[in-house]
């Protein structure tokens, strides 16, 4: 038998905006869930913190909190399966909104499949989870602010931060910083990474060409050179988490959730909010997650009275994307033999043959294994032009003795 | 403090430790095989990538950087 869960509001994902979302909702009925992958919430950005700013504490402890549990299909209407340890548990709900966050985009390049090469978000994720970084050397390559805030926390447990490699041009970071500087908040942020990263080298334009044991080649302004690591923590900024969004039936615009002024999805009663329409951290995803809320609850005056704050949210994603924009230069650096897809290890020779996804699946396997073309997807996309064309359930891999419970 | 075992050897560790940094922590390096045979090791740190996959258990194809160790566990990686 399958657990069940019946809630009038159901919130997918405790990050930001979905902690925001559920919060805003208790303040309107008391059958809201938060359903969330995580052991705790906070998403990946408050991973391990207490502080949850602009988080309104007593009230998630109004909301119930499903930890541990992926949402893997939505058999019918108004309903999703997920899956707790060993537990298949259905969930039925009246409102919907999905806050189901984003993860780092990886770009293959020689090298970028050794163990000692990890996410930059991976890095901090697994440090966070207790491993001991004091003393090691790290290089942080990529693009996006995450680099600066991950080299920040990797220096305060002690690890020797040889370089920051950006690659965005020095113009585009010190356009982007001006846009950050009209906000005060953000100023203060940058202010308080900047004292944390005295003395580090912060390289824009620089990007890695390739990673051996121990070191990787970096390359800056036609000029390459060996720089020694024990890890390279290397990420080119966030792809939205959209799979539920696609599976759900929701219009996705250039790989984001369409949503209206309400956060409504194209599906009426699917809200969606933060990162998966449109990538810009912690503000605006509680602006959305609140907005969400709201109007998932039937108060619209309030939700309006938080518009021109979105707007502003809105403004600084695209700052964010026009100044860390990916350089062309970086899709040459995947050589015929490098690996793209790492779970069924195809390399980029044989995707390159074919124009599109379902061929490249079939004749290659690419996209096929466990991460189901959650790595291998964003970098065939910027290889190759071809964004992920389709989603099926279940959008995790779960053991099959569960699916075949009813049977 | 717990205690767990990676491929037979103590690692004690603190309370809500993933399975994932206690295997660095012992020193291990390679997590899992690819299919083609290469070594590999976390990469998303957040459960996407199935690239920290280890046997917890008795139990294979665990993502190790989002189990947090159990007092007693046994953790087999690739070699």
């Amino acid at each position: 038998m399958k657990d069940s869960l019946a809630c009038e509001i159901v919130v997918v994902g405790a990050g930001p905006a979905g902690l925001a979302a559920a919060c805003t909702a208790a303040g309107r009925t008391r059958s809201v869930a938060i359903v969330d992958g995580n052991t705790a919430p906070g998403g990946q950005i408050w991973r391990g913190e207490v502080r949850m700013p602009g988080i309104d504490r007593a009230r998630i402890s109004q909301v119930r909190l499903l930890s541990d549990t992926l949402v893997v299909d939505c058999p019918g209407d108004h309903s999703l399966l997920a899956v707790q340890g060993d537990r298949a548990v259905e969930i039925r709900y009246e409102k919907l909104i999905l806050a189901t966050g984003a993860r780092e985009r990886f770009l293959p390049f020689p090298g970028w499949t050794l163990p000692t090469v990890v996410g930059t978000g991976g890095l901090q994720a697994i440090v966070k989870g207790g491993m001991r970084i004091a003393g090691k050397r790290v290089v942080i390559a990529g693009s996006g602010p995450l680099l600066l805030a991950v080299a920040a926390y990797l220096c305060r447990q002690g690890a020797r931060i040889a370089m920051i490699a950006e690659q965005a041009p020095r113009s585009a970071v010190f356009r982007f910083a001006r846009t950050v500087a009209r906000s005060p908040r953000k100023l203060l942020q940058s202010i308080s990474l900047m004292q944390s990263l005295t003395g580090t080298p912060y390289r824009t334009g620089c990007w890695p060409i390739e990673a051996v044991e121990g070191a990787v080649t970096l390359s800056r302004g036609g000029k390459t050179w060996s720089e020694p690591c024990d890890y390279l923590a290397c990420g080119f900024g966030l792809v939205p988490n959209t799979e539920l969004a696609a599976l759900l039936g929701c219009v996705l615009q250039d790989g984001f959730v369409a949503v209206d002024t309400c956060q409504q999805t194209t599906q009426p009663g699917v809200f969606c909010a933060g990162e998966p329409t449109g990538i810009g951290g912690v503000e605006p995803a509680i602006v959305e997650g609140r907005i969400a809320g709201y109007c998932a609850t039937g108060r619209m005056d309030e939700a309006a009275r938080l518009f021109p704050e979105r707007d502003r949210g809105n403004r600084f994603r695209r700052a964010l994307e026009e100044a860390f924009r990916l350089r062309p230069e970086l899709a040459g650096l995947t050589g015929p033999d490098t690996i793209v897809c790492r779970c069924e290890d195809v390399t980029f020779a044989r995707i390159a043959k074919h124009g599109n996804w379902r061929a490249i699946k079939l004749q290659t396997r690419c996209g096929m294994g466990p991460c189901q073309g959650r790595v291998c997807g964003p970098a065939v996309e910027f290889l190759l032009g071809i964004p992920p064309d389709s989603v099926r359930p279940p959008i995790f891999p779960v053991p099959v003795g569960l699916l075949s419970e009813d049977l | 403090m717990i205690e767990i075992l990676v491929n037979g050897k103590p690692v004690r560790v603190a309370f809500g430790t993933t399975v994932a940094a206690a295997i660095l922590m012992a020193g291990e390096v390679v997590f899992r095989r690819s299919v083609r045979g290469e070594a590999r090791g976390p990469l998303c740190g957040i459960g996407i990538c199935f690239e920290c996959c280890v046997t917890i258990d008795g139990l294979p194809n665990q993502r190790s950087c989002q189990v947090p160790c159990r007092d007693g566990a046994e953790v087999v990686t690739a070699c």
